[in-house]
């Protein structure tokens, strides 16, 4: 079978599939899926749609049954190592040492990846100045806010400068300050020429950020496109006058409005 | 955004060893953020031979002091068998929380990790071991052993838990949750105490003794007895005619057993 094999900074996913021991239906059943570099692609669905799933292949996490996955022009199954040199993660769970401070934290994984102490130091600074952490430095990350924790684990995700960033669900749980914090550093990070591919279910998040949207649905893809594209299926633009919703006054009043 | 040049220097086991030092320094921070955690686990072992020499020593073996000679050896085969607890929590810990998973998509090899730990541990033994023999020597313990017999005695103690922390990875791996790690740390009572550390085996119901005798642990109690007191133990049981081979084969088996399925494991981990 000819493989085409992704760009640098890209991700193709081509016919996987993936089933679990011990479970009747297949996690992925033929996944088709392209980002190229320097875009952003929202993986959508619902809960066991497959999205952790497609992020934990493209991470060497989880094997495959069949198919081709590769990442910045790496093959997940001949050139794991450079795949894995290659991206970013940032997984449901904030992956912190939490009775290491925030700096032991980066200054860790910047030594195992091979810097100097002193280039870790420096990368460390870096990375806590990206994240608004710098005054928290020294703070033990157990007594991080959820919110400090994803914006940590997200700076420590790009300890290697990754070309390829994937983010599952990066933002649940978070409230609405805090999903915004988040995507605006992903925003940078893209500005910056990142690929990345996020998984979510909130369908406001895929709007805010992505160029590409694919949809899963049971293991299999049911729609792929831009946005617009997507929004286009269900018909013509359309106005509506609607309320204010909960999250527009709780952001107009984070923001410094005036509840009066 | 350019990809950052990771430089490896040296060949790849120098590499892997470098990143399991790396690892082993967490562990040593881990010590220094929570010193109660560790003073407690340092002194633990401390406490069960006060416990058993004040409670039952006297009932065992005719007075407390006959009982702590007795038992030191013993007190330091538990040691490293209690020791398995930090490993459990430590690895399930790490996966439960998803920092496993940060390192296994790290351009690392996967193997310092493991290394790490063993590392981490057998450097914690050791301080434990130490603390243990120095309260022994304060409660007037002595061995009486050659040089050569006590370091052997040591590093028989130390083989021990290389091949039990071998076992407490797997399990740490494979529990899954803390609560699972917990229930899993609760065998290790009746392991220590269906042995020859506490008390001799031919005080015990037949079966019993037998059971307690070809425990691992007390293969490596009755070798340190026999190496520190610089007794010649032949007699007492089969095994304590052979301790110190047995207390080389028990770990031997123990690592030949449970390095792969800890590697398979860590390699499987979901």
């Amino acid at each position: 079978m000819d493989v085409e094999m992704s760009p640098p900074g890209s991700i193709r996913v081509e016919a996987v599939h993936k089933t679990f021991p011990r479970r009747d239906k297949p996690a992925l059943a033929g996944v088709d899926l392209r980002v190229d570099s320097g875009r952003v692609c929202a993986l959508l669905g619902a809960n066991g749609a497959g999205k952790t799933t497609v992020v934990r292949i493209l991470t060497t996490l989880t094997g495959k049954d069949s198919g081709t996955v590769s990442v910045n022009g790496w093959d997940v199954d001949r050139d794991p190592a450079q795949v894995r040199a290659s991206i970013g993660v940032v997984g449901q769970y904030a992956a912190l040492d939490e009775v290491l401070s925030a700096r032991e934290n980066l200054e860790l994984f910047a030594r195992l990846i091979g810097l100097s102490r002193t280039a870790a130091r420096s990368r460390a600074v870096t990375l806590l100045e990206q994240a608004g952490l710098s005054e928290h430095g020294g703070q033990k990350v157990s007594g991080f806010s959820g919110g400090m924790r994803r914006r940590l684990d997200l700076v420590t995700s790009m300890i290697t400068r990754p070309a390829v960033l994937l983010i599952d669900e990066p933002t649940t749980g978070l409230d609405p300050i805090a999903r915004r914090t988040i995507w605006n550093a992903v925003r940078s990070l893209v500005d910056e020429g990142t690929t990345v591919l996020l998984t979510t279910q909130y369908l406001e998040e895929a709007d805010e950020l992505a160029d590409d949207v694919v949809i899963l649905r049971e293991g299999s893809v049911v729609a792929t496109g831009t946005p617009s594209d997507l929004k286009a299926i269900v018909g013509e633009p359309r106005m509506e006058l609607r309320e204010p919703t909960l999250e527009d006054v709780y952001l107009h009043l984070h923001q410094g409005g005036d509840a009066a | 955004m350019s990809a950052t040049t990771i430089e490896h220097h040296g060949p790849a086991t120098g590499r892997i060893l470098r990143e399991a030092v790396i690892l082993t320094g967490r562990a040593m921070r881990h010590w220094r953020a929570r010193p109660i955690t560790f003073s407690i686990q340092l002194l633990f072992p401390v406490l069960v031979m006060l416990l058993m020499g004040g409670l039952l020593g006297g009932a065992i073996a005719g007075t407390t002091g006959d009982y702590i000679v007795f038992v030191v050896p013993g007190i330091l085969a538990f040691t490293v068998l209690s020791g398995i607890e930090t490993t459990i929590t430590a690895v399930t810990g790490d996966a439960a929380k998803t920092v496993t998973d940060r390192f296994r998509t790290l351009p690392i090899s996967r193997g310092s990790v493991l290394l790490g730990r063993v590392f981490a541990d057998m450097l914690t033994a050791a301080v434990e071991l130490a603390v243990v023999t120095a309260a022994g020597l304060l409660l007037g313990w002595r061995p009486e052993g050659g040089v050569a017999d006590v370091v052997l005695a040591y590093v028989l103690l130390l083989w021990l838990r290389f091949g039990l922390l071998w076992a407490g990875v797997w399990i740490g791996l494979k529990a899954g949750t803390p609560e699972a790690a917990t229930t899993a740390q609760l065998a290790i009572w009746p392991v220590a105490f269906l042995s020859t550390v506490f008390v001799d085996p031919r005080t015990m119901p037949a079966w019993l003794g037998v059971v307690a005798e070809w425990n691992p642990l007390s293969a490596t109690a009755s070798a340190a007895r026999e190496l520190f007191s610089g007794t010649d133990l032949t007699g007492v049981t089969f095994v304590a005619d052979h301790a110190v081979l047995f207390a080389i084969g028990w770990p031997l088996a123990l690592t030949a057993a449970f390095i792969p399925l800890a590697i398979r494991a860590y390699r499987r981990l979901s």
